[in-house]
């Protein structure tokens, strides 16, 4: 990302013209009003800015780094609670093992599995899925919206998850 | 040596959404600080999120908002913004827990209100603050029987410290067992070192024997 490296407005009005716009749709099917939605939006955007240096694009895609960034701020905004993170600057963290360079997936790549991977997940799966991004729900409240047991959206979360990880061609264990 | 028993993918994923309530995020998030293998399964869910924001239909954006964000940053790097906050340790952190749980306890596990839960068993509640689930420690004597119990609500136990085992595993420290209203199980403390267990609790435990149903009362968490 441009706006790592150079700190450059330019790149960064590009991002801002692609993402504030869909923070603020994000953050208002999170529950948002439309003004605390622009608000927060603008802030999710500053906060790219001011946090680009941390930003490691051998890692993960742009859109997944500022999902997260807007995601953390609805939720210390909206339900006024901590999003519990762990550190990896820790003395107790237990760091990743080192993954051989060939096999390693590029960013580019992962997007793909996973854009395919979400096109391909059968709609009552994809429809929990949706509903556990898009609108901030627990298992429960998804359960009573969509009138379905517990069990149900559990198990239709986890089958999503599996067919995740199948389509990277992973083993499932849970 | 990482953690053999996982947390199960909904509850992962709904992490990475953003979707679980704080208490058993606090469970989730220390076990990832031990777990590269589900931290790997929650960076997958995020690209999920990631690719989740390219989809959504864009909202009309005020005009002129970008420069007011130019604005703000030329205001904010004269400022002092980017300071990271200082890592909460506690003074005494003898069982190296990992954050995020340390940001939840002030100083020592020791200075913690530890209550009498039944023979050889202490509990203290932590992140009492929060809504949903309860969350609190658990400290069980080296090779005490915990006696028979039931769960009415979904019960989640992460070991820190020591070990434990029941009738479906080992556990030891950075496992996750979950529990629902169908498990019935009598964990023993594994022998040698006491066993510290971060507990997420939404029912109360159901003691299925008749001592332990006598002393109830005092299992209440």
């Amino acid at each position: 990302m441009a706006v790592a490296e150079s700190r450059d407005k330019n790149a960064f009005s590009h991002l801002f013209s692609h993402y504030a716009p869909r923070i603020k749709s994000y953050l208002k099917s999170r529950g948002a009003n439309d003004a605390s939605a622009e608000e927060l939006s603008q802030e999710a955007m500053a906060a790219v800015w001011r946090k680009a240096e941390r930003y490691d694009s051998s890692k993960a895609a742009a859109s997944t780094w500022i999902f997260a960034l807007a995601r953390n701020l609805s939720i210390d905004a909206f339900r006024k609670e901590k999003r519990p993170a762990f550190d990896p600057e820790d003395p107790a963290f237990i760091p990743d093992p080192e993954t051989a360079p060939d096999t390693a997936l590029s960013v580019s790549e992962t997007q793909s599995i996973v854009r395919d991977a979400i096109a391909g997940l059968p709609k009552e799966q994809s429809e929990v899925v949706r509903l556990s991004f898009y609108q901030d729900m627990t298992h429960s409240e998804i359960a009573m919206e969509l009138k379905l047991p517990l069990g149900t959206v559990k198990s239709r979360l986890r089958l999503s998850m599996r067919k995740l990880r199948e389509s990277f061609g992973e083993e499932h264990e849970n | 040596m990482t953690a053999h028993h996982h947390p199960s993918d909904d509850i992962l994923l709904s992490y990475a959404a953003g979707s679980l309530d704080e208490p058993t995020s606090i469970l989730i998030a220390t076990h990832l600080a031990l777990c590269p293998a589900c931290r790997e399964q929650v960076s997958k869910a995020e690209s999920v999120g990631g690719e989740l924001l390219n989809d959504v239909k864009p909202v009309a954006i005020q005009d002129g908002a970008l420069d007011v964000v130019l604005a703000r940053l030329d205001e904010g790097e004269r400022g002092q913004i980017n300071v990271p906050a200082p890592a909460a340790v506690p003074h005494d952190n003898d069982l190296n827990l990992p954050r995020p749980l340390t940001d939840y306890i002030d100083g020592s596990t020791k200075s913690l209100p530890w209550r009498w839960l039944g023979p050889s068993v202490h509990y203290a509640p932590i992140a009492s603050h929060t809504k949903g689930p309860k969350v609190g420690l658990l400290r069980i004597a080296p090779g005490t029987r915990v006696p028979m119990h039931g769960h009415s609500g979904n019960e989640l136990t992460m070991v820190l410290a020591g070990g434990y085992t029941d009738g479906t595993g080992n556990y030891t420290r950075g496992d996750v067992e979950a529990a629902d209203d169908g498990l019935v199980h009598q964990p023993i403390a594994d022998a040698g070192e006491e066993c510290v267990c971060l507990v997420v609790t939404e029912g109360v435990l159901q003691p299925t024997g008749l001592i332990a149903r006598l002393v109830q009362p005092f299992l209440r968490i």
